[in-house]
Parts: structure tokens; C-alpha cells; sequence
């Protein structure tokens, strides 16, 4: 079937019909998750979250939809596992797969890595985020609360705002952004932009003055302390002067724009406290939009036989959770 | 702060690279503006409060050196705001920019808003700052670029401390490309140049002294322009000295890449046989270079390939110039002289006269990203005045800079300024004229 996945490696690997089908699981997943039901699409199923990068919501996020679709998950983090004795990452992924989990969500600091190892491996992987490349369900949870608030992205503006270079967060929203017919700029300091933004066939600009006022959504991402590196900005202080989402910035905004922020928050840096917790601030609902989407991608590589059920299922509830 | 002073200007050429006006006539200053150019005796005296006569004097828009150090903050010893401004003003300029390597360096916000507050408290002409691109000029950590351009910084350099790191440079060009500003490169790859005092040739081995080579500056000039092409940034190029690193200029400008540049007046006046001597005010950075380097800067100011002249005015005290000449400072005073001494080339024929004073004002204005450098009728009224057949020698008393570290004390020239005007008011004018 064209329209299953057997992996989920890259949002730009998506067709609008593959896109269209995760949103909709997850719709439908929605009320009954709020209304406490588990969904037992992964009973008697074990999925291995192989994070070679530290990350609490993202494993929280798939460890809960797992739990919802009633699997059971083992965990395994870069600091407890063999690789500092020498082992390869392809020898690791196969030691676990003895053990004969269902599905293996990866995340690895090395983009490409949970490419190498869907090739290697007979089970589905799902990409947790890998280096600068993608970060699938999070462009996917990220769309789906745009189109909760929105109704629909198509013809819609989103602007991307930050250190756009080293985002795989950025990478996978303008793919699937793209594919659904949103218009994409992004904005930031010219040193955390790619070196050439049009590349990506999205529009861009230095200064968020000359965006904001276009603007349905407004994405600000989070500034790598961890990345971050001295030839690149000046200091916080100067990014946030200049690109931070402050409560003066914000009045640029169209009424009924929103702000979605991927977490975690520098607070004061990318969001001003105000604008965060504000009513325009989405970011809550994109951590239980996370759960249903993982939910969504997790029943789809894993259970494909049950999918065009659900599907119907969806179609037949009294609509999402905001309705 | 122009009250309801007006000025009548008479019978000078008046020369306008902004508009490409070379002719004889009367130009009209009213509150601090200029409000009328007419042909001579069109405009009655009795619209002017001061009539000055300039029959056989040049009208120029005020001058702009878009490249002084004035030592402010922290080595008032050698030049103050107030000093540098005021020499500026004898010169003939009435805009300055000044590079960040002062002490505290300018490499934040702070700094650059101190000069400004001090340029309106005590500045005889108009003060630009430049903002350091790295933190302390050490070639690290960009430095808070943003934040001195909305300080009034008008372009970003490490002058004196190129820098080295390629990866830093890159970075430095994309960040300032969010602000519109021109980065300006000191070209010298400073592990090349060593300890080297002047160029290396033959003089610099009969002398016994070590040579800083041209491949000092045409191997960063490489790099910086294959970074403009990368990158996009503006670029421009302080006091380019050699033959080869124009050929690098000329091609990055017929490709089409945003890279400009300067030669000082010195680099065009003299070669490095000036340093036989052990004069260390003819050591400074990059150096004084042979002759074919000298004629290949003349052309290329001529063909435009060099789009300004800059002095690199670069006062130092007695205690860093009256040394050894290895251990002498780099750089000299030029404001005071600039004028007379590149009105040679004017004189000689080898520069148009147009394209001299493009060079001085229109130029350094596009660079800086100012509006002036201009006699465009409704602009400010800052306008210099010069008689070019006027002879004259400089003498050490008549310095106005703090320091005296020039190479041209006690020498002739022909041309010189007679008035500076700053927004319609005399900033500047000789006491008595002719010969002395």
C-alpha cells in the first residue's frame, strides 16, 4: 500500500497523502485519549527508544503513546550502553533486535544514523531526531496544533524564527509545511541560517520587523547553548534585542496569530515570559498534540493491517478535542 | 542647532560628484543648509549674512576620511575626539569615522555610545564610529554588532588586527549582513608579516631589517574576496598597498561581488626608499612598497578599481615613534595633509579632478552609509574650501593634532584648504592668505 509507511525516517521522504493520513489517525485518537481509553494497537508489542542523545520529552513522549496503544517500551541511552566499550551502532541496534522488540525509535547526535540502521534492521525505526537533519513526528505534531487552531496551514504563513541551520526541528516543519501548501519564511541571524535559506524553497529575512506582520504562525526556536558557538552570535542578550519574540515584537503580530516553541524554553531569550504563557502561546497543546502524533506514526509502522479501521473510527468521532 | 545664520559662497568652481557639477557660480547656505547653486552673480548679496569671496578657490562638499584612529577612549595621550576632530576640520573633513581600537576597545554597545556622547559634547566635525567585529579585536568571539549599530556604528573592523581565523571572518561577514554594513579588512596575514618593520625587497636586506612581503596582503585579499563571494557581505578593504592584490580587486568587482577599497595618501606619495633614513615616520602597516607598487595604486585610484582615499590618520606619542625602528610604532598623522598631498596627483595629471573629489567624499559617504559628501541643493551645508594653487609648507607649529608623526613636516606642497564649513557654520579657516 503507497499510502502506509513501513519507516519513518525523513518528513521530506512524506507524500501529502502519507501526511494527510498520520494527521487524521492522530485526530481521532485525540478524544479518546482525553477521555482515558487504550487503544490496543501495539498490544503484546515492545518498542525500543534508542537515544543516543539526551532527551526527556521526546522519550517521555513516545513512551506514554506507546503505553496508550497498549505496548510496552525498554530504553536505552547512550550512557548506559555498550557503545563507550567500542561496540558499533549497527552491532548495538542488532543485540537489541535479538531481543525482539517490534519497532526501535532512534535518536543520534550523527544525522543519517536512523537512515543506516532502517536499511540494516527487518523491524521499523522511527526517526527521534537526528543531528541537524529531522525531526519528523515533532514537524508532524507541530502542523497538527497549527491545523487545530487554524483549521488548515494551506495558504497560511509560518514563520520559523532562529537558529534555522542547526534545526532538525526547521528541516522537517518546511518539508511537510510545504507539502500541505503553507507558505514558509524563516528568519534569524544570518550566521544560524543556511548559507543559502532560498535552498530550501522558502523565503526568508534577517529581521523579524519585516515578517511579523504576515505572520499566522510565529515558531520560534530554541537557541543551542549547547551548540551554540561564539563566532556565531555576539551574546544572548544581543539575540534576544534583535530576534526574540518580546511582548513589544509581539504587537506586530495579526490578532489571531500563534506561537508554537519546541521546548525547551529559554525563557526571556527566544520567548519573552509573557508572550510564552500568553494567549497566543501554543506550546502545551503541541506536548499532547506529541503524544496522539506519536501514537499515530507508532500504529502506522507498527499495526499497518489496522490503520483504514482507525481511520474510519476517526471519521466517525464528534471531531478533535477542541471542538 | 543651525540658527538663522545664511552664507554666500562666491564665484568658486564649484565641484559636485553627487550630481556631476563642475562649474563656476555661487552656492547659498541658509540654517545650516545648502539652498541654492546659481551661475556667479545670479544670487544678491543681501541674501547672505557673510558673503565669502572664493574667485580661483574649488567648492567642494565637505570631505569624509572614512578611516582615523582618534584614541578615544583610553590614549588621550596621542589624540582625543576633540584633537582629532579639530585636525580633521584643518584638513578640510568634516566627517570622520573612526576604527574600534581604542581602550576599551569598541566592541560593544557601551563604547560605541560613549564615543558618540563625546563626539556631541566636544567634536569639531561629524564622528563616525566603527565597531570591532571581535571581542577585544582578538579574532574569537564576534562582538555585539547589532547592538553598536543601533548605537550609531556605521561599519564593523578589526583594523590593525586582521583576522585570521577564515571561519571567524566568514561568520563575522553573515552576522553583519543582517545590519546592512560593510565589513572592512585590514588584508595582512600577520603570521606572514612576523615582525617585519617594511617591505621586503631590497631594501629591507640592505638595511638589515625584516620585511613584511606583499604576500602578506595579497594572500588575505584572496581570502576575503573568496569570502564576499560566499558570503554576500559587503566588503572593503583599508589601505591596499600592492600591485597584485589590485588584480584580486579588479576581478572581484568585474564579478559583480560588493568588495570596495582605499588607499592612503602616503601609499600613493611615497615608496619605500623613504625608509633609508631609519625615519620611523615612514614605518607603518602595511608598509611603504617599491614603485611599481606605487604606480599601480595611482592607476587603479584613476580607473576606480581604489574607490576612496583614506588616511589611516594614526597619531602615537614621542615615547612610541622616537624609538629604534624595529621597535617603532606603525602608523602616521594624515588628516592635515591628505588634501595637499593627493591634489599632487591632480596637479601632475595622473587623477581627474572629479574623481579626486569623489574619492574624498561621495565614496566614503556610500560606504559609511551617511548622507553627506554632497552640495545637492537641501542637504547640510557642509562644504570645504580649497585654493589649489596655494603654496605652502607644514610646519610642526601649526600641527593641531596631539601628535606630530608625520612624514611630510616641513615640506611644500601646492593646494591647500582655506575653509571648512560644517552644517553652514565656519568649523575651519585660515588667518591670512599667500605664501609663507
Amino acid at each position: 500500500m503507497a499510502d502506509s509507511i513501513k519507516h519513518l525516517i525523513a518528513a521530506a521522504d512524506l507524500t501529502e497523502k502519507q501526511i494527510r493520513r498520520l494527521l487524521d489517525l492522530a485526530r481521532g485518537f485525540g478524544p479518546r485519549v482525553t477521555r482515558g481509553e487504550i487503544i490496543p494497537l501495539l498490544q503484546g508489542k515492545t518498542v525500543v527508544n534508542l537515544f543516543f542523545e539526551n532527551s526527556t520529552r521526546t522519550r517521555l513522549s513516545f513512551e506514554q503513546a506507546t503505553r496508550k496503544l497498549g505496548g510496552t517500551t525498554m530504553n536505552f541511552s547512550a550512557s548506559t550502553s555498550s557503545l563507550s566499550k567500542g561496540e558499533t551502532l549497527i552491532d548495538t541496534a542488532k543485540n537489541i533486535l535479538a531481543m525482539g522488540p517490534h519497532c526501535l525509535v532512534v535518536r543520534h547526535a550523527s544525522a543519517g544514523s536512523p537512515h543506516i540502521l532502517s536499511k540494516e534492521l527487518t523491524i521499523p525505526v522511527v526517526n527521534a531526531g537526528d543531528g541537524f537533519h529531522e525531526h519528523p513526528t515533532q514537524g508532524l505534531l507541530d502542523v497538527l496544533t497549527m491545523e487545530e487552531k487554524l483549521g488548515t496551514v494551506k495558504g497560511k504563513r509560518v514563520v520559523i524564527l532562529g537558529d534555522i541551520a542547526h534545526s532538525r526541528v526547521a528541516r522537517s516543519n518546511i518539508h511537510i509545511l510545504k507539502k500541505l501548501g503553507a507558505s514558509v519564511a524563516v528568519c534569524g541571524p544570518p550566521t544560524l541560517l543556511p548559507p543559502r535559506p532560498e535552498i530550501l524553497g522558502v523565503d526568508f529575512a534577517f529581521r523579524p520587523e519585516e515578517l511579523l506582520p504576515d505572520a499566522d504562525v510565529i515558531m520560534a526556536l530554541r537557541i543551542q547553548m549547547e551548540r551554540q558557538n561564539r563566532m556565531q552570535i555576539p551574546s544572548v542578550a544581543e539575540y534576544s534585542k534583535i530576534w526574540g519574540m518580546s511582548r513589544e515584537r509581539a504587537k506586530l503580530l495579526k490578532p489571531e496569530a500563534i506561537i508554537l516553541h519546541p521546548g525547551p524554553i529559554n525563557r526571556g531569550v527566544e520567548l519573552d515570559p509573557e508572550v510564552a504563557d500568553g494567549p497566543r502561546s501554543v506550546i502545551l497543546d503541541q506536548v499532547f498534540n506529541g503524544v496522539l502524533i506519536r501514537m499515530a506514526v507508532l500504529a502506522s509502522v507498527c499495526a499497518p493491517e489496522k490503520i483504514e479501521e482507525q481511520l474510519k473510527i476517526s471519521q466517525s468521532q464528534p471531531g478533535g478535542r477542541h471542538v | 542647532m543651525s540658527e538663522n545664520s545664511s552664507l554666500l559662497i562666491k564665484g568658486g568652481r564649484i565641484i559636485d560628484p553627487s550630481s556631476g557639477h563642475d562649474a563656476f557660480g555661487d552656492l547659498l547656505i541658509e540654517g545650516g543648509i545648502i539652498s541654492a547653486i546659481e551661475k556667479p552673480g545670479q544670487i544678491p548679496d543681501s541674501r547672505a549674512k557673510k558673503v565669502i569671496p572664493a574667485s580661483g578657490k574649488w567648492v567642494l562638499p565637505g570631505l569624509i576620511d572614512a578611516h582615523v584612529h582618534l584614541r578615544e577612549p583610553g590614549m588621550e595621550y596621542k589624540e582625543t575626539i576633540a584633537s582629532g576632530t579639530r585636525a580633521a576640520v584643518s584638513g578640510g573633513f568634516t566627517s570622520v569615522a573612526c576604527m574600534a581600537n581604542t581602550q576599551p576597545v569598541n566592541d560593544t554597545p557601551y563604547v560605541t555610545a560613549f564615543i558618540r556622547e563625546r563626539a556631541k559634547q566636544t567634536a569639531a566635525c561629524r564622528v563616525f564610529p566603527i565597531g570591532a567585529a571581535s571581542k577585544g579585536l582578538k579574532g574569537e568571539e564576534i562582538a555585539e554588532i547589532g547592538g553598536m549599530i543601533a548605537e550609531g556604528a556605521r561599519a564593523i573592523s578589526d583594523d590593525g588586527m586582521p583576522i585570521m581565523n577564515s571561519y571567524m571572518m566568514r561568520k563575522v561577514m553573515d552576522y553583519s549582513k543582517a545590519f546592512g554594513v560593510a565589513v572592512i579588512s585590514h588584508a595582512e596575514d600577520s603570521f606572514l608579516v612576523g615582525q617585519g618593520a617594511i617591505n621586503e625587497s631590497a631594501y629591507s636586506n640592505s638595511l638589515g631589517l625584516r620585511g613584511n612581503p606583499a604576500a602578506a596582503e595579497e594572500i588575505l585579499v584572496a581570502r576575503d574576496i573568496a569570502l564576499c563571494r560566499l558570503t554576500r557581505c559587503r566588503l572593503h578593504f583599508a589601505h591596499i598597498t600592492t600591485e597584485l592584490a589590485l588584480e584580486h580587486i579588479r576581478r572581484a568587482k568585474d564579478a559583480g561581488l560588493p568588495v570596495t577599497a582605499e588607499a592612503s595618501p602616503h601609499h600613493l606619495l611615497l615608496s619605500e626608499e623613504a625608509v633609508v633614513g631609519y625615519d620611523t615616520n615612514f614605518k607603518m602597516s602595511p608598509p611603504l612598497r617599491g614603485e611599481k607598487d606605487v604606480a599601480a595604486l595611482r592607476k587603479a585610484l584613476r580607473d576606480g578599481s581604489i574607490d576612496l582615499i583614506a588616511t589611516d590618520h594614526a597619531p602615537h606619542g614621542v615615547i612610541e615613534k622616537a624609538v629604534e625602528f624595529d621597535q617603532a610604532a606603525n602608523g602616521i598623522i594624515g588628516l592635515e595633509t591628505a588634501v595637499a598631498a593627493t591634489l599632487k596627483l591632480v596637479h601632475e595629471g595622473a587623477l581627474p579632478v572629479m574623481r579626486w573629489v569623489e574619492s574624498l567624499t561621495t565614496r566614503p559617504a556610500q560606504l559609511l552609509g551617511i548622507p553627506y559628501g554632497t552640495l545637492k541643493v537641501g542637504s547640510a551645508a557642509d562644504v570645504t574650501l580649497i585654493d589649489p594653487d596655494q603654496i605652502w609648507t607644514i610646519l610642526e607649529k601649526d600641527i593641531v593634532s596631539k601628535s606630530q608623526n608625520t612624514p611630510f613636516l616641513n615640506q611644500k606642497f601646492k593646494g591647500r584648504v582655506v575653509a571648512t564649513i560644517l552644517d553652514g557654520k565656519i568649523a575651519y579657516a585660515i588667518e591670512q592668505e599667500g605664501d609663507r
